[in-house]
């Protein structure tokens, strides 16, 4: 384990990439590209079993050491992500949960009052919440008072791949809020995971990005390096922006007169 | 007997335990958790437990998902 360390809740994370499981081409794809990111939490759904087909269970293809973060998708309301989340925990796969509450279908934007509600009801059950939402401060603070373990505010809007538009936004939660901040959503290219953590998010989360690229176990890799980088970035200080030039080069000793 | 199974009508047959009618949609039970008439059924008990005519059950496991 390095001396940067990503702690949440009780557990500690070598890796600040976090990658999402959905939308891959086949299975083992995505097994190949968990791997080469050397992600050790990657988010999953619940869904109905499919009764005709029965399809290889993906957590086959996910390794034992990772940890599982189940996300409410599919939930519209506080009620319904609960639910969900009592099932993921009844599955015994763990009881993090990525809450997702959306209610519309055009921008996928989260509910963040229903997802408040949520958190608040699972904190108190024991479950490790990670709440998917928008980057406000007011909704953030109200989520570490309803006892998340962590803020997933959204870059951009799910599968756009438009990279940081909220970047002033998220950069007001890193320098406000205690609690971890987890870039979600609308990372579209590792120079977007890497100026997430260039502001100082805790770590990133990507999905589409991955999975539909051509070759998503390059990318995934990619990402990885990119969030290294950006970290590496953040921590050694990065010097200030000017608006004018400065010489890199010595102003004496000049060989014209 | 008649009941809803993941929001289909389906005909199984009578007394047939929870365990008995999981193996019969799937190859790995161990992931799957179910719902009966909105409650969740712990692993433990889905061999004594008897599905009844009418009842709506949820069989739900992991999926990729972001």
């Amino acid at each position: 384990m390095n001396n940067d360390t990503l702690h949440i809740a009780e557990k500690k994370f070598s890796s600040r990439f976090l990658i999402g499981t959905g939308k891959f081409r086949n299975k083992a794809i995505l097994k190949e590209s968990i791997l080469a990111s050397h992600a050790e939490m990657v988010t999953v759904a619940l869904r109905r079993i499919d009764l005709e087909r029965h399809e290889e269970n993906i957590l086959a293809y996910i390794p034992n050491e990772i940890t599982l973060l189940t996300n409410t998708s599919g939930a519209r309301t506080a009620e319904e992500a609960v639910r969900i989340a009592r099932l993921a925990k009844a599955a015994g796969q763990g009881n993090w949960i990525k809450i997702e509450v959306i209610n519309d279908s055009k921008y996928l934007l989260p509910d963040n009052e229903e997802t408040i509600k949520a958190t608040r009801i699972l904190a108190a059950e024991g479950f490790v919440v990670l709440p998917y939402v928008s980057p406000d401060l007011y909704v953030a603070k109200r989520l570490v008072d309803a006892g998340a373990a962590a803020i997933m505010p959204l870059g951009s809007f799910i599968g756009s791949n438009m990279g940081l538009k909220t970047r002033d936004f998220i950069k007001i939660l890193v320098d406000e809020i205690k609690l971890p901040v987890i870039v979600d959503a609308g990372i579209g290219a590792p120079s977007h995971a890497c100026e997430a953590m260039e502001l100082g998010a805790a770590a990133v989360l990507v999905n589409t990005a991955i999975a539909i690229a051509d070759n998503p176990p390059m990318l995934a890799k990619a990402f990885a390096q990119a969030v290294e980088a950006g970290r590496a970035g953040y921590l050694s200080g990065l010097p200030a922006q000017r608006p004018l030039g400065e010489a890199s080069s010595p102003l004496t000793g000049f060989l014209f007169e | 007997m008649i009941l809803t199974l993941n929001g289909q009508n389906i005909d199984l047959p009578d007394g047939l335990s929870l365990k008995d009618a999981v193996s019969r949609f799937t190859k790995t039970p161990e992931h799957v958790v179910t719902e009966i008439n909105g409650k969740i059924v712990a692993h433990t008990a889905w061999e004594k437990t008897s599905l009844s005519a009418n009842d709506t059950i949820e069989l739900i496991t992991f999926v990729g998902g972001g």
